[in-house]
């Protein structure tokens, strides 16, 4: 039999169905595979070999009697920062390291109760902070690409870059993955796979460990555009336990796919044109306008002119948030504590200068400052404003262009180590990401080319809000288009 | 607004976190870094402008006040780094 692991999501769902192989078969085959592969990549912070292997055997038992959900008997890799219960936790921090959840988090339910099976939980930033996996408690990912101008080992981008690299590398056939500023599509585009994140209170947040709350997301990363709309589908629903959860049906985004986008209006923001863009991420993106126009859209040239605002405000945003999130973290009730301290807040602060890494420490101290009073107006309420600038701009553009597109990142994946000398250059990977989480709008990353150096690169389509099906045509459009059908060359 | 070595020992103490004398120069760098970069939102007009909290534009639901869940004292202790008798057991820290 062919190799399993190497099947789309969609062709292992039609295998398992018809029987051609059971899940236990597939699960074993990505189990062996990350048994060779993890020792280098170092995708899954947790193997659940037992687990993933009873429950194929549950799928197969369904699947027998003709039985099963949408994504029976098909196994998954599950983001650190879902909490699964009865398995380790840690959102990739000292802080949590042994924290077992008592209960489940609603996109993982989701899963379950759709047939899915768990190989285990994927590695990640430190609480989702940071572009390039570096962050992690547990050590980088590295990316399942190589340059073929370099032997340098790549970042596959981050946070979520246990989820790009576990499905670039065929260590699962999906994966769950989040997005605050980027944390889905950037990995993506650095490793030539789908991710998209959708519109804010689409997926569930409870049980997502937080990092900032008005921004967080859930979404997968697959290797295909049909199998990101069969993933999302699941992973979304409406819940009670989240109040920002949208009382609204989840459509079968798969009836997007394929139709034509003749005479859809595709914007392109002039403001994307960013100092200092490699020549290779321009001809891209005016490689995916041709491909579009090819395809019957009308391009419309769009100003989203509060742009270049849209990091700075996230990173006053983003770590106001946290620093009120990760106020839990006290050494108490769970979490790591720190022994032999002298008073009270000394248990604070030295339990949490031992459990946060370096650029957890660096956010939560700019939180803390942009709260602090004589500062609140001058930093955080601005930034709120001037978020609600950069979600107006949108808004302007909406019965102008059915969708936006844009390159997903500013460069191909870069080398590990490369950009830990300054935070700003690492901020910097999000700039075009950042927007569509400040206004709460579905983006998607589709992988469209390969830079001189063999390696992938994305474009973003961005819509209107709960408009993912058109994101998901143009998506399916580009993907078409691009014919994209590299694969890393396996050196682990 | 240049943040000092003092100012990133207060700011330090508000977050909880403990920082060692000879981390207060460095990181006051860093972050002085960051929020000059950041203070090119002094550009924008924001008169009149409503700070955006949240994306999602519905009323927030409320529900009945009652209870819904309870009687997990062993899920609840399960991760504390110290429990008793259903209890967290904590440092002394009232002499």
């Amino acid at each position: 039999m062919s190799d399993l692991t190497k099947l789309t999501l969609k062709a292992a769902l039609d295998g398992l169905k018809a029987r051609d192989f059971s899940s236990e078969e597939i699960t074993r085959a990505f189990v062996a595979n990350i048994d060779a592969a993890n020792p280098t990549l170092n995708a899954f912070v947790v193997q659940t070999t037992d687990k993933a292997l009873e429950m194929a055997r549950a799928s197969d038992a369904r699947l027998a009697k003709g039985e099963g959900g949408a994504l029976e008997g098909a196994p998954l890799g599950i983001k650190d920062l879902f909490c699964t219960q009865g398995v380790q936790t840690t959102a990739g921090s000292n802080m949590l390291r042994g924290f077992v959840p008592p209960y489940e988090s609603t996109v993982t339910s989701n899963l379950w109760a759709d047939g899915a099976v768990m190989l285990g939980k994927l590695n990640m930033d430190e609480f989702a902070m940071g572009s390039s996996n570096e962050t992690s408690a547990f050590g980088p990912v590295k990316n399942a690409w190589k340059s073929k101008t370099s032997n340098a080992e790549l970042t596959p981008g981050g946070s979520s870059g246990g989820s790009a690299s576990a499905v670039a590398g065929d260590l699962c056939l999906a994966a769950t993955a989040s997005d605050t500023g980027g944390s889905i599509r950037q990995p993506a585009a650095f490793t030539g796979t789908v991710g998209i994140k959708p519109t804010y209170g689409r997926a569930s947040r409870f049980g997502m460990v937080a990092f900032a709350s008005s921004l967080d997301q859930a979404g997968p990363i697959t290797k295909t555009v049909e199998d990101a709309a069969i993933l999302l589908r699941s992973m979304c629903s409406f819940d009670p336990k989240d109040a920002t959860s949208l009382d609204i049906q989840t459509p079968d985004w798969t009836q997007s796919l394929g139709k034509s986008v003749k005479g859809l209006r595709i914007g392109v923001p002039a403001e994307y044109v960013v100092d200092g863009m490699p020549a290779e991420i321009q001809a891209l993106w005016d490689q995916g306008i041709a491909w579009l126009k090819a395809a019957g859209c009308e391009i419309v040239p769009i100003s989203l002119p509060h742009t270049k605002y849209a990091l700075p405000a996230y990173y006053i945003i983003a770590p106001a948030e946290a620093s009120s999130n990760l106020a839990r973290y006290d050494g108490m009730r769970f979490g790591h504590r720190a022994e032999g301290t002298t008073s009270l807040t000394d248990l604070y602060e030295t339990s949490r200068a031992e459990g946060f890494g370096k650029e957890v420490q660096r956010r939560l101290t700019i939180g803390a400052y942009v709260l602090s009073a004589g500062f609140y107006d001058a930093y955080y309420v601005r930034a709120l404003k001037v978020r609600r600038r950069i979600a107006e701009d949108f808004d302007n553009v909406w019965d102008k262009v059915d969708a936006i597109v844009t390159p997903s990142t500013p460069s191909a994946a870069f080398a590990l180590g490369d950009k830990q000398i300054d935070p700003l250059q690492m901020y910097l990977n999000d700039i075009f990401t950042v927007t569509a989480n400040l206004a709460g709008l579905p983006g998607i990353s589709v992988p469209a080319g390969l830079d001189s150096g063999g390696l992938p690169l994305g474009l973003q389509v961005i819509g209107k809000a709960l408009d993912e099906a058109t994101v998901f045509q143009v998506a399916s459009a580009l993907e078409d288009a691009a014919g994209f059908v590299a694969k890393p060359e396996k050196w682990w | 607004m240049a943040i000092d070595a003092a100012t990133v020992r207060k700011v330090a103490h508000l977050a909880r976190i403990k920082t060692p004398e000879d981390r207060l120069e460095p990181l006051a760098k860093e972050l002085n870094g960051i929020l000059a970069w950041i203070e090119q939102l002094d550009e924008v007009d924001i008169d009149g402008v409503e700070p955006m909290t949240s994306n999602v534009a519905q009323p927030m639901r409320l529900r009945d006040d009652v209870v819904t869940d309870g009687g997990k004292v062993e899920a609840v202790l399960s991760n504390a780094p110290r429990s008793a008798d259903g209890f967290f057991v904590v440092p002394k820290v009232v002499e």
